[in-house]
């Protein structure tokens, strides 16, 4: 009777996520995140990809505000530049998930049938294989490199979401404003996307915000085992690699990528769990 | 008030007809019909009342009729004609055109009828925007101009409202005001007032009768509630158990009824001005589907019931031109039965 989505309208919901100091902060660190992927060029103190060998492991200064690195390049700057990547990596592969998971959620939901246990079997295999392994499978195919990860990732979250968009679905195609929906001549794929769609934006919602989190996490063990971005580009996974390979010359310079990874994931989470508990959905145990 | 029975005997082609209608399950091999040979219709301008217990068939009859079965079952016989069309083998495009066109509908429960996530004013509009192609602006002026015709005050403001700012009596408001918003030649409501209070239930029927008196609007009305049958509607079909019992103009059903299920609920409405009496009920229970009896589906619970000829399966009598009947008994002159007290 009664659903949980009756508050979720999107004023009220953005309201109560910029009330909660939390989530509060952690949507300004997006907004300076995405800020700096895209400004990037206007903002770096030095070029990220300038070497000065002779400048190797420069401990933290004025000029190099958060040191160098092996090839002396400015260790703030490369951070910067990754920023981009770590803004532009979870919306691919999220994208990428969505793109799949969403259409074949809301048909399944709706359908159920054969269309649903064939789309639900697929599923249960993808999320059979532990995500890293199987985007390892995926980049073996594909090949290294950025957006090859990025449609692995992508593929392999698809089934999570395909699963929380099919179960949302059943259970609002049983409420009978779809029924009502198609006594007025609405077509099935408008009552899916007009109608159905919008009543399960909470779940959603809150899904994409947390695998936003993890997807930065797989890019960066991807990029540090080399099969994700590739030099001269950095990312904080493989600057992290970088780091620890170095790490008896110049302890510090792990500290930066993780923190800037820790940060973002944080942040993600924290945006994801508010929008749950400002549209009155509970993670059940 | 209702437009009698008068003008039925200029025979033109009915607005609605239903003709033979068999819902099944599909797979039960031996499974007698939930709905099973259903026959009746509907004319132009007629308010026809579908009534029967819970379970009698009479919301899936309401249901098929536009093609909104739950996929679990089917249409496994009969024809529905609506203005010349077949709805059961029409194509899905011809089926779109006609839902929320011509033919309008309104369900039980208003509160979860509406889309939680539009303003009542789109969802009204949504009916113009999909059959006439307005354009979203002029859609929701009609559908200000429908607000205000369904009897809410402030309509313009209201547009902008979403649903859960709105009682129960104001969103079924609603829900009539979309069902209408394309000038439909018949409406379907399916137990309107059912889940509202008894206050707010009149008022809706007062609507639906203005609307009807002045939209030249056909009603197909499925209720439980004999008291709304008798106030509202020219014909009555009465259902049991899948089976079409008896189908009647609706004051004759009140004072002559045809058959024994009929005369059965009658008897059981309890009366103003006679305290202290006991209630009449009908003894035993509704068949559950699956285990409808194979002769007459009434015959466990009939006082009338005579063993070797109502065991045998009855067939739709015709009694005169506008009264049928299920009841082989009464069909043949052999069962009389007696009726409500005239005065």
């Amino acid at each position: 009777m009664t659903m949980a989505t009756r508050s979720a309208r999107p004023r009220h919901v953005l309201r109560s996520i910029l009330r909660r100091p939390s989530s509060a902060v952690a949507v300004g660190f997006v907004v300076v995140l995405v800020f700096f992927a895209i400004a990037g060029p206007l903002v770096y103190p030095h070029d990220p990809e300038a070497q000065d060998l002779g400048n190797r492991f420069a401990d933290v200064s004025l000029t190099h505000l958060l040191g160098t690195d092996e090839f002396g390049r400015d260790v703030a700057s490369r951070i910067i530049q990754a920023s981009r990547i770590a803004v532009v990596a979870p919306l691919i592969s999220v994208g990428v998930a969505l793109l799949i998971g969403l259409p074949l959620g809301l048909w399944a939901g709706v359908r159920r049938g054969v269309v649903d246990s064939v789309a639900g079997r697929l599923a249960d295999t993808i999320l059979s294989l532990p995500a890293l392994v199987g985007a390892l499978a995926i980049v073996a195919v594909l090949g290294p490199g950025l957006v090859n990860a990025m449609l692995a990732i992508g593929i392999i979250f698809s089934p999570g979401l395909f699963r929380v968009v099919r179960g949302a679905t059943m259970a609002v195609a049983e409420e009978t404003f779809v029924d009502s929906a198609v006594a007025i001549g609405s077509s099935t794929r408008r009552t899916l996307w007009v109608h159905i769609l919008p009543n399960i934006a909470a779940p959603l919602l809150v899904q994409v915000t947390i695998l936003m989190g993890v997807a930065l996490l797989v890019e960066a063990s991807l990029s540090f085992i080399g099969l994700g971005v590739q030099p001269p580009d950095a990312s904080w996974g493989s600057m992290l690699k970088a780091a620890y390979t170095n790490q008896f010359h110049s302890p510090f310079s792990v500290v930066p990528p993780g923190i800037a990874m820790v940060l973002t994931v944080l942040a993600f989470n924290t945006i994801g769990d508010s929008i749950r508990d400002a549209v009155g959905l509970r993670r059940r145990t | 008030m209702t437009a009698g029975p008068a003008q039925r005997s200029d025979a033109t082609e009915p607005l609605l007809s239903v003709e033979g209608l068999t819902i099944d399950l599909p797979g039960g091999s031996r499974q007698p019909g939930l709905v099973e040979d259903v026959t009746f219709e509907v004319r132009k301008g007629q308010a026809v009342a579908l009534i029967g217990e819970s379970g009698c068939g009479k919301s899936l009859t309401s249901m098929a009729i536009l093609g909104l079965l739950p996929a679990a079952v089917r249409v496994s016989a009969g024809a529905i004609r609506f203005d010349g069309v077949d709805l059961l083998t029409c194509d899905r495009r011809q089926l779109r055109r006609i839902r929320g066109g011509p033919v309008g509908m309104v369900f039980q429960e208003p509160m979860s009828s509406l889309n939680p996530t539009m303003t009542v004013g789109d969802q009204i509009a949504e009916v113009r925007r999909l059959h006439l192609g307005e354009r979203r602006s002029v859609a929701l002026k009609q559908a200000g101009r429908l607000l205000s015709r369904v009897g809410i005050p402030n309509a313009e403001r209201r547009l902008r409202s979403y649903p859960h700012e709105m009682s129960g009596g104001m969103q079924q408001r609603v829900m009539i005001a979309a069902a209408i918003a394309c000038d439909p030649k018949l409406l379907i409501a399916d137990e309107p007032t059912t889940a509202l209070d008894v206050t707010i239930q009149a008022e809706i029927l007062e609507l639906l009768r203005d609307l009807r008196r002045d939209l030249d609007l056909a009603v197909l009305l499925v209720t439980h509630d004999l008291g709304v049958v008798a106030d509202f509607c020219d014909d009555v079909v009465v259902m049991y158990a899948g089976h079409v019992a008896e189908r009647t103009p609706v004051d004759r059903l009140f004072y002559d009824p045809r058959h024994p299920y009929s005369g059965a609920l009658l008897a059981a409405v309890p009366q103003a001005g006679r305290a202290r009496s006991s209630l009449t009920v009908i003894p035993g229970r509704v068949p559950s589907a699956g285990q409808f009896p194979e002769g007459c589906r009434f015959e466990p619970r009939c006082v009338h019931s005579v063993e070797d000829f109502c065991r045998r399966p009855q067939a739709d009598a015709v009694i005169d031109d506008e009264r049928h009947t299920r009841c082989g008994r009464v069909a043949s002159g052999d069962l009389i039965l007696k009726g409500a007290v005239r005065g």
